[in-house]
């Protein structure tokens, strides 16, 4: 008998039985178990769409799941003739779920919700907008812009028309095109600021501010005192873009910014090269290791009053969950922000960032006349109130809407952003978002990682002339 | 005349070295037919000809949302750009791939490691067998969140309370263990921290994947071979390397290409796990081309794409002959 | 037919002492190897805010609870999910399987001019990256239209059902089943169909009386090993389907990934759910696993 294999042996001469009937009894029970569990999860599928406008308002609306579609019909006026119309968007939280259900409500429309996760709606938005639903929810900025121009989102100039009296300036321009027509819906916002807890600057005697000599004398003073100056994270490499976009603001103005942004300023100018030796001075007071922590673990870091200062977006309190625990909320009511600080007089603290986010129509809608009445009840008062009721992380786009329910951080907020000369979106909203991620957050994890500026710089210029920008 | 044909003798003796064929019906030909063309028409026009197409983009640049008639040839100008411009992500994507390709052979010698042991007939193999490939039939978003936030993370994960000492961000520390430079770079290649971490989460799955392959491979040995050489005095290392490794030729095959082709398509693990930078391979460069933030590079992303498959194509047909040389010879 | 038994005895290198040392240092190797695993588990009884925030991930737990399963399920559409992956899975499975075993039959009972061209041609596709395919697959896919009637999303094209999703699964791995089970039939002596060929039954008969009875013990290995591949794709169960509500269960542990909260126990027990079918499959089945990755492998 040799030992060279001729030929492939079959299962059964290596040990492998027939199929038993044990086996099968098994295998089949474990996938009538799936099925049986399949058919639980599909009965959620909730009221017929034609009901709506018949039934008396009865408020109903359906459980809230978080992943998948709901199928709300709203307590309002009937409006059953406007059938289904489909709205897209990340709505996986909890608040902002329960946020976007409440808005609904107001709508008196029969909306049918596609919840995405916020990494898988912007990473696939691309791909999504081949096949969109009715309305979606982008942010405004070179990032609506771009899509714009490629005609692949609908005109809502039309919409327009009748909310344009309750915005501002600032936010009808970024909502505009650059043939000149709107194409987005804002609905809120957030500012970008440097957050810090009062009672702990309180005690310690800090002073918030203004200047940016006073501000690294305050970091130091901050490390001597045994404290983590600056809360640090960079998970997604996009919330060290914050440091850029602010120092380069205060260095070259708001102006230069936006041209940097749209891919007119070369990246090796002396101009940019001088916003790193700005950022560089106050990397030595960032929380060590910051690459991979997420801007939660920081935020945790600074209500636990290890560090002193995080420059982060409002969206900052929603780390802190009262329900949770007992002392989030102390925490979020001793939370403030200022502005960061001036560096160059002649631009001083004119500049806010405040990316605000809203609504697109989809080129298409399967559903045209019923996206125009659910775009124009996005830009109403009555619709952002109720949404912005539940959800304190954000502030009403619309300068109509209530704003006596706001908690102390909202009104300052509102106030801060108003007040604002400039508004920036920012930079992954600002420019090419391939651009952004790929190429400029790329290249400030490296030189944050110890690159050399002139090597990071130049590879960025050349990228950049690889893209078009609109 | 009888019709009983069960007894009647199979071998109705063709002439030694011939087969009789029966000529097929019209009705066969059709079935046959259809039976290959079905299955054929759906690989040959979901699978090669999108490939094709990739092929056919790469030389082309669009921003995948306009309509087709927006496709702009270009040439060459993708793979110039992706060498020289992009070389800063192409060429640490492709080190990171190379580095790959060594560890997991490692880990497959590992594997055939594992599996020489479980071989011995001890108790609870079964069970030991059951624990090693258990990685293997977990989705990889499963594996990505167990070790992205149960092992890895900075502030909860597993090894930072267990390892006394300072916290290790294990994810995000893209700083090199080694460097080198090459002289046409003008920037250094070498084996990032966090690209490490990767490789040892890819360790945990590959090896019991590998690991069952040469358990049944060991069970087609023939045990009396390895009697004779423990009667011939051989030690353990001995009947290993002269006996037992050379009978299992045919796996080291299987297994040296499956390896190959796992390290160059990486993607999984890596994108679950964050895709930091420093941890990048080529097949999380033609993703983020494709559909990324952007999503827009659809010719960058194709020329990735292609360089891909160019790199598997060799490996793809030495295993094709391979297999189908020894097919003919039998 | 069962293996030759091994006598541990009587190969070369057996001492007592040394198997003693081998089982000790197996165990410690398989008890690491589980404990990624493991803490997951023991994550998932715990709350996040009320417990692991405040205690730390690896504390003794304040209070052991289903709370997050209930949770996870409620809150990533679970059911739902299974669903889908139900609905994408078993048609992929069968599918694959019977035009696997066709190509095969076809190609190894058969001498014909491009019998080994269409094996060449169904392996290599296997081998092939799928990232390589994507992007013009999206395109090919939205420009078929497709019934309602045959629909299960009515998205009026082919992309964006379910069923887009079946079909690129078949197109792959029918690649792979195809070379396994060619090779697997090759070993069915050819005797078996000259007694059919002889007794005048058509090539249809030969193939599901003779050939397919004869080929199930690799149909279940392959089965398993299929199933566990299918569950488990990540890549086009995402990519192909837009709408959050189609997408397979391994796509819906993303649902939970909070946009501004992570709920480390709530994924943990989501994880759980998500790995239990596999997990099951594979205890029960596990000898065809093993039977399904040699059949194609143990080549001389």
């Amino acid at each position: 008998m040799s030992g060279k294999i001729t030929r492939s042996p079959s299962p059964s001469e290596v040990g492998i039985p027939m199929f038993t009937r044990r086996n099968i009894v098994v295998g089949g029970s474990v996938l009538s178990l799936a099925a049986l569990l399949a058919a639980c999860g599909s009965d959620e599928k909730s009221s017929d769409p034609t009901t709506a406008g018949t039934a008396a308002p009865s408020g109903d609306s359906t459980a809230t799941t978080a992943g998948g579609s709901t199928e709300t019909t709203g307590a309002g006026a009937p409006t059953g003739d406007l059938g289904e119309v489909t709205l897209g968007g990340i709505f996986t939280d909890d608040v902002p779920n329960r946020a976007i259900l409440a808005a609904i409500e107001t709508t008196g429309l029969d909306v049918k919700l596609n919840s995405v996760d916020r990494d898988s709606w912007v990473q696939n938005f691309n791909t999504y907008l081949q096949q969109p639903d009715d309305v979606m929810g982008w942010n405004a900025g070179y990032r609506m812009r771009a899509f714009a121009s490629k005609g692949a989102v609908g005109d809502v100039s039309d919409v327009w028309e009748t909310i344009g009296p309750e915005f501002g300036e600032g936010f009808k321009s970024a909502s505009t095109g650059l043939d000149g027509k709107q194409y987005f819906i804002p609905y809120t916002f957030y500012p970008w600021g440097i957050f810090y807890r009062k009672s702990l600057w309180e005690e310690k005697g800090y002073e918030i501010p203004v200047t940016w000599d006073d501000f690294l004398v305050l970091l130091e003073k901050i490390k001597t005192d045994g404290l983590i100056p600056i809360a640090s994270s960079n998970d997604g490499g996009w919330q060290q873009m914050g440091w850029f976009d602010m120092i380069n603001m205060r260095t070259n103005g708001y102006d230069f910014h936006v041209s940097l942004m749209g891919g007119k300023e070369s990246w090796e100018d002396d101009k940019v090269k001088a916003v790193f030796e700005n950022w560089s001075t106050v990397l030595p007071y960032y929380q060590e290791n910051f690459a991979a922590r997420t801007w939660q673990e920081a935020a945790t870091s600074l209500g636990a009053k290890e560090s002193a200062m995080f420059l982060l977006g409002s969206f900052l309190v929603s780390n802190f969950d009262p329900e949770a625990d007992p002392e989030a909320q102390a925490i979020i009511d001793d939370i403030d922000f200022f502005a960061f600080p001036e560096i160059n007089p002649e631009f001083g603290q004119d500049a806010v960032e405040a990316p605000i986010d809203g609504y697109m129509k989809a080129k298409s809608p399967k559903n045209p006349e019923g996206a125009n009445a659910l775009l124009t009840a996005f830009g109403g008062a009555a619709t952002i109130e109720a949404g912005v009721a539940i959800d304190s992380s954000v502030i009403a786009a619309n300068s109509a809407a209530d704003t006596s329910g706001y908690t102390p951080l909202q009104k300052k907020s509102a106030e801060f952003v108003s007040a604002a000369k400039y508004i920036s979106q920012f930079l992954d909203r600002d420019t090419d978002p391939d651009f952004a991620s790929n190429v400029v957050g790329a290249a400030f994890s490296d030189w944050l990682a110890g690159g050399s500026i002139d090597d990071v710089l130049q590879s960025v210029e050349a990228q950049k002339q690889t893209y078009t920008f609109e | 005349m009888s019709s009983d044909t069960t007894t009647r003798p199979v071998t109705a003796a063709p002439p030694a070295g011939r087969r009789k064929y029966r000529v097929l019906s019209g009705g066969d030909r059709l079935w046959l037919k259809f039976a290959v063309g079905v299955p054929a028409a759906l690989h040959i026009g979901l699978v090669w000809i999108p490939s094709i197409l990739t092929a056919i983009l790469s030389f082309a640049s669009w921003d995948n949302l306009r309509p087709i008639s927006t496709v702009e040839a270009v040439g060459f100008r993708n793979y110039w750009q992706i060498l020289t411009i992009f070389d800063i992500n192409l060429f640490p994507a492709l080190f990171n791939n190379l580095v790959l390709i060594v560890w997991l052979f490692v880990c497959s010698a590992g594997g055939m490691f594992f599996a020489y042991l479980l071989d011995k007939n001890i108790r609870g193999s079964r069970i030991y067998q059951s624990v090693f490939y258990l990685p293997v039939v977990l989705s990889s978003a499963v594996v990505g969140f167990i070790w992205k936030s149960v092992m890895f993370s900075k502030d909860q994960g597993l090894l930072n309370k267990v390892i006394p000492g300072a916290s290790v961000d294990y994810l995000g520390d893209s700083s090199k263990m080694f460097e080198f430079q090459l002289p046409f770079m003008d920037f250094s290649l070498g084996l990032s921290k966090n690209f490490f971490a990767i490789l040892v989460a890819m360790a945990w799955r590959h090896i019991g994947y590998i690991m069952i392959l040469y358990l049944a491979g060991l069970k087609a040995v023939d045990p009396s071979l390895r009697e004779a050489a423990s009667i011939d005095g051989c030690t353990e290392w001995q009947a290993f390397r002269q006996v037992v490794f050379p009978a299992l030729k045919p796996i080291n095959v299987v297994v040296a290409v499956i390896t190959i082709i796992e390290a160059l398509r990486a993607f999984d693990i890596i994108a679950t796990l964050g895709t930091q930078r420093g941890t990048e391979v080529i097949g999380t460069l033609v993703v983020s081309s494709l559909t990324g933030e952007g999503g827009g590079r659809t010719g960058i992303g194709s020329a990735y794409g292609m360089l891909l498959f160019l790199l598997c194509i060799g490996f793809i047909i030495y295993y094709l002959i391979n297999n189908f040389k020894n097919t003919d010879a039998t | 037919m069962r293996a030759p038994t091994i006598d541990p005895r009587r190969m070369p290198g057996y001492h007592r002492g040394r198997r003693v040392a081998l089982q000790v240092g197996l165990t410690a190797i398989a008890v690491s190897w589980l404990v990624p695993v493991v803490s997951a588990f023991y994550a998932s009884f715990r709350s996040y805010r009320g417990d692991s925030l405040k205690n730390g991930v690896f504390s003794l737990p304040e209070r052991l609870s289903f709370d997050n399963y209930v949770d996870a399920w409620n809150r990533g559409n679970i059911g739902r999910a299974f669903g889908n992956t139900l609905f994408i899975l078993v048609p992929a499975l069968i599918l694959t399987l019977f035009f696997a075993s066709l190509v095969a039959f076809a190609c190894t009972r058969f001498s014909w001019r491009f019998n080994v061209f269409f094996l060449v041609l169904f392996t290599a596709g296997n081998l092939m990256p799928q990232q390589v395919a994507f992007q013009p697959l999206f395109q090919i896919y939205k420009r078929i239209p497709w019934p309602d009637i045959l629909s299960d999303t009515n998205t009026g094209y082919l992309l964006g059902t379910k069923i887009s999703v079946v079909l690129i699964h078949v197109a792959f791995q029918t690649g792979f089943c195809a070379f396994v089970l060619s090779n697997y039939m090759k070993t069915i002596p050819k005797e078996i169909t000259e007694a059919a060929l002889v007794d005048g039954a058509s090539v249809s008969r030969q193939y599901f009386q003779i050939i397919l009875p004869l080929t199930r013990p690799a149909l279940a290995a392959l089965g398993t090993l299929l199933f566990t591949w299918l569950y488990n794709d990540f890549f086009w169960g995402s990519v192909l389907l837009t709408q959050a509500d189609q997408r397979p269960v391994t796509s819906s542990i993303l649902v939970l990934n909070g946009q501004y909260t992570t709920d480390y126990n709530l994924i943990a027990a989501a994880s759980v759910m998500i790995a239990l079918p596999t997990i099951a499959v594979f205890i029960a089945l596990q000898k065809h696993f093993v039977g399904g990755l040699t059949l194609g492998s143990n080549k001389g």
